[in-house]
């Protein structure tokens, strides 16, 4: 976790630092991305480089954590069964909880935030039950009340996020 | 489209959701690995975004580490007869990157959810307002959770997890 916190104060230099053309490309291409047999040349084409640089690019970028990936960004529950989950966690025992809550493959986002509840995490899983199951696992496991807010309607329409740079 | 775990779609979405590789011809690279043609790839993707499964395709930014410090989950306790149209003018804001309605829970009595991210905290709380006096919520109870740490942060593993 603090190598996590050190990665981001060096990715902070390397986002000043984005060329323009690679700042179009992390703005314009977050979604409509081609669905051509060689997408990353088409994108070097849109933005006067080479297939290669576009390449080279993305994976420094996602090696510096700034992209997550090149992908789907698929509707919940629409494939497999997801969920918002909440804990009340004493301070003392964040980090330990935190690090059990990790351990699940299917937890893909968990935060600290603000608030009594304290620790909140996403989790995604093939179905239901195996969604059930690491709730009631997480509960054994740590002796702490898990609170789930299964999503009733999504109101976003992604469309990725305006870097505000141009 | 509902998807089944023994279909093909659901073998591709296993296939690309930890990403697309970074070579020329990455729709062929997936292909070979789950027995498609290229062509096929790039047909069912199409398909799973026409009906909605794949909400977009492209780069995933970490909003974090091109300098959006801060991000709050902003909740609210609207009425439930007029939770639709409320979220729905939530969602046309370009600072709003996620916008659901949950259920409330004893304790807890907020039922709309969305998601800030500000370059500080000042900034999220700008939008905030904002996006209140625009929705005509400032009547509302809400709450603001900034996040303070990140324990973990990526896509969702839907096939396979386990």
């Amino acid at each position: 976790m603090n190598g996590e916190a050190c990665r981001c104060e060096q990715i902070a230099e390397s986002a000043d630092t984005l060329s323009l053309w690679e700042r179009r490309l992390l703005n314009e291409f977050q979604r409509g991305f081609p669905l051509t047999p060689r997408p990353y040349a088409d994108i070097g084409a849109r933005l006067g480089v080479s297939e290669r640089e576009v390449l080279e690019a993305l994976a420094r970028l996602g090696e510096a954590g700034v992209v997550s990936r090149v992908g789907a960004v698929f509707r919940p529950n629409r494939v497999g069964s997801s969920t918002l989950a909440a804990m009340s966690v004493p301070a003392p025992r964040l980090l330990e909880v935190a690090e059990i809550v990790n351990s699940y493959a299917e937890v893909n986002h968990n935060y600290e935030r603000e608030h009594r509840l304290n620790l909140w995490f996403v989790l995604t899983a093939s179905s239901k039950a195996r969604l059930k199951e690491v709730l009631a696992d997480i509960e054994r496991c740590t002796g702490l009340a898990v609170m789930s807010l299964p999503m009733l309607a999504d109101y976003h329409i992604d469309l990725g996020f305006d870097l505000a740079w141009t | 489209m509902d998807l089944n775990i023994d279909d093909d779609n659901y073998r591709l979405i296993g296939a690309i959701q930890r990403g697309l590789p970074l070579v020329p011809r990455p729709y062929a690279e997936i292909g070979t690995r789950i027995g498609m043609t290229e062509n096929e790839v790039m047909a069912r993707l199409n398909g799973l975004m026409a009906c909605g499964v794949i909400k977009r395709l492209g780069i995933i930014v970490r909003h974090h580490e091109l300098g959006y410090r801060a991000n709050a989950m902003v909740v609210w306790d609207v009425p439930d007869h007029e939770v639709d149209a409320i979220g729905a003018c939530m969602a046309g804001f370009e600072q709003v990157t996620l916008c659901y309605r949950r259920p409330r829970r004893p304790g807890w009595p907020y039922n709309l959810f969305c998601m800030i991210h500000g370059r500080d905290r000042e900034d999220v709380l700008a939008h905030v307002e904002t996006l209140a006096r625009s929705c005509r919520l400032e009547w509302c109870p809400r709450n603001v959770l900034f996040s303070r740490r990140r324990f973990k942060q990526r896509g969702a593993l839907y096939v396979g997890a386990a």
